[in-house]
């Protein structure tokens, strides 16, 4: 069975939100209308996205560091938000397991939003139902767009490549073994939602050395039988 | 969660009106010689006319009442869509044993009983849209199912003893009395859930949430600055004080003054009551603690 999910890595992202505003741009001009936004050029504007990008610190001056954090739906394996819809207009597929909003039944209760832990739902003001992340339904499988175009539009955004897009049933794909090899994690794994995305933790990149690896066995200086510096552990050859 | 008024109506109302339903059938069974069948008609009128102004009310909380049908078709996992079919279904049982009684059929008692049944069933489907959520621990717990159905027939029993204060003055006060007790068990109840959840430690935190194990981690920028669908929606907005207000008015209008006025003043302590309640309500959604919220708690 395929699970469609997106794996991001936050030791790559930059917090550019080229991923909101292309998510913003394609999903506006969708069949399934303009996504809202209230006030855009006043002072409290607001609106609707699928795609959002946070920013937290972490640690205390001065050792912190910036994370960004990219949230949109996480297509989870259990969603809680697919059983409590009373229409079905809440929905998972089968065949890819991409949970979608069907607009023209939902009854805009904002029931579903509750149930999610994530608050990666947002009720449309404008249209007045609940919409939420579809991956990008309606490009993926396009025939029409090249082959390599087939991926939603926050992943072909992405300008330093932080979003993988794939499938994690299988193992084999890359988002599987990014996940397997980069320590891949799910968000509030306690709220037993089984997230489909997945998170790439952050990494500092630093060069380990023992002290034993800065001392040269053939360093010019070094006296025979005598270790060059005393207060370095003597070799494996003085030993014997 | 930002209390929703639409639903505050909704529960108030409904819950009323499956009490007096209750406390109707209940005189019915214990007392149905000495009580006229318009009574009983009466009483009817009443419980429909406050579910059909709590359906009316909740139709205010959909973006699209036009397709509220359709909320009836997920029963088998949704308690929304299983409230959807009770609602109705309490409505036509109640009118059917208004009319049995106005029209002299007979078989009241069955009747009445099938309108029971549903009226629980009500009780239990809505507090089950709460109780469901799991992710809400306020919520989702036994004592929510408890506290609807208390509460409920605290409130309708104490509008049937206004009402039989009218109607049927002879049995008007043992109704009071038992409009007292239902609201000091009522009182028990909520407090217990009161005091959970006023206890309650969140098993998500923000280290959970973005996945990130440090303790210091400060939110600057949460992908909007005019807020979002998320800053309105699971915030109820108000200030410590006023959140504290609603606590004190609940417990004052929903308890102590219904409890001091019932035995004589019926009319008024149901009054009072209702409006205590809507302030339970209203503190039941606000101390609500969604964990979304962690993703929402500053921007600069």
């Amino acid at each position: 069975m395929t699970q469609l999910a997106l794996v991001i890595d936050l030791n790559v992202c930059v917090g550019c939100h080229a991923c909101v505003t292309n998510c913003k741009q394609w999903n506006t001009s969708g069949a399934a209308g303009s996504l809202v936004d209230c006030n855009p050029y006043e002072a409290e504007p607001n609106g609707t996205f699928f795609n959002r990008v946070q920013t937290f610190e972490v640690g205390t001056y001065p050792n912190t560091d910036t994370v960004h954090f990219p949230k949109s739906c996480l297509h989870c394996e259990d969603p809680a938000c697919v059983p409590v819809c009373p229409t079905g207009a809440s929905y998972k597929r089968k065949e890819d397991g991409i949970v979608l909003v069907d607009y023209d039944k939902c009854i805009g209760c904002k029931y579903c939003s509750w149930a999610c832990p994530y608050g990666v739902r947002e009720f449309d003001e404008q249209r007045k139902v609940m919409t939420k992340c579809t991956l990008c339904v309606d490009r993926i499988y396009d025939e029409s767009l090249p082959e390599d175009r087939r991926k939603p539009s926050c992943v072909l955004a992405c300008p330093p490549g932080a979003r993988l897009f794939g499938d994690v049933h299988d193992p084999e794909s890359a988002v599987s073994i990014a996940i397997r090899e980069r320590g891949g994690y799910t968000l509030m794994p306690e709220a037993n939602t089984k997230p489909a995305n997945h998170y790439l933790p952050r990494r500092k990149t630093t060069v380990s050395v023992r002290s034993d690896e800065l001392y040269r066995s053939d360093n010019p200086h070094k006296i025979d039988g005598a270790p060059f510096d005393k207060n370095l552990p003597p070799t494996n050859e003085e030993l014997n | 969660m930002r209390p929703a008024f639409s639903v505050l109506f909704l529960t108030t109302l409904i819950g009323a009106a499956q009490g007096l339903f209750i406390a109707l059938f209940a005189c019915e069974l214990l007392a149905a010689e000495s009580l006229p069948s318009s009574f009983f008609v009466g009483g009817s009128i009443l419980v429909l006319i406050m579910s059909v102004l709590g359906g009316i009310s909740s139709v205010f909380h959909l973006g699209h009442p036009e397709r509220a049908w359709r909320a009836m078709t997920m029963w088998r996992t949704s308690w929304l869509a299983r409230e959807g079919i009770a609602l109705p279904a309490f409505m036509a049982s109640v009118f059917a044993y208004g009319v049995s009684h106005w029209l002299g059929w007979g078989h009241t008692l069955a009747v009445g009983t099938f309108a029971i049944v549903i009226a629980i069933t009500l009780f239990v489907c809505t507090a089950m849209i709460y109780g469901a959520i799991k992710v809400l621990k306020e919520w989702a717990h036994p004592m929510t199912i408890v506290n609807f159905i208390v509460l409920g027939c605290a409130s309708g029993m104490t509008l049937a003893a206004a009402y039989a204060s009218f109607t049927a003055p002879e049995i008007a006060g043992v109704l009071a009395q038992a409009a007292f007790w239902l609201t000091i068990l009522g009182l028990i109840t909520r407090g217990v859930s009161l005091w959970r959840n006023a206890t309650l430690r969140p098993t998500s935190t923000l280290q959970t949430a973005i996945g990130i194990r440090h303790p210091h981690i400060v939110q600057k920028a949460q992908g909007s600055m005019g807020g979002s669908y998320n800053t309105r929606e699971f915030f109820h907005g108000k200030s410590p004080a006023f959140v504290r207000g609603v606590l004190l008015t609940l417990i004052l209008g929903a308890f102590v003054l219904p409890l001091v006025l019932v035995l004589m003043l019926p009319l008024l302590a149901f009054i009072i009551q209702y409006l205590g309640l809507l302030a339970e309500r209203w503190y039941f959604f606000a101390e609500a603690q969604h964990p979304q919220n962690l993703y929402y708690q500053g921007k600069s």
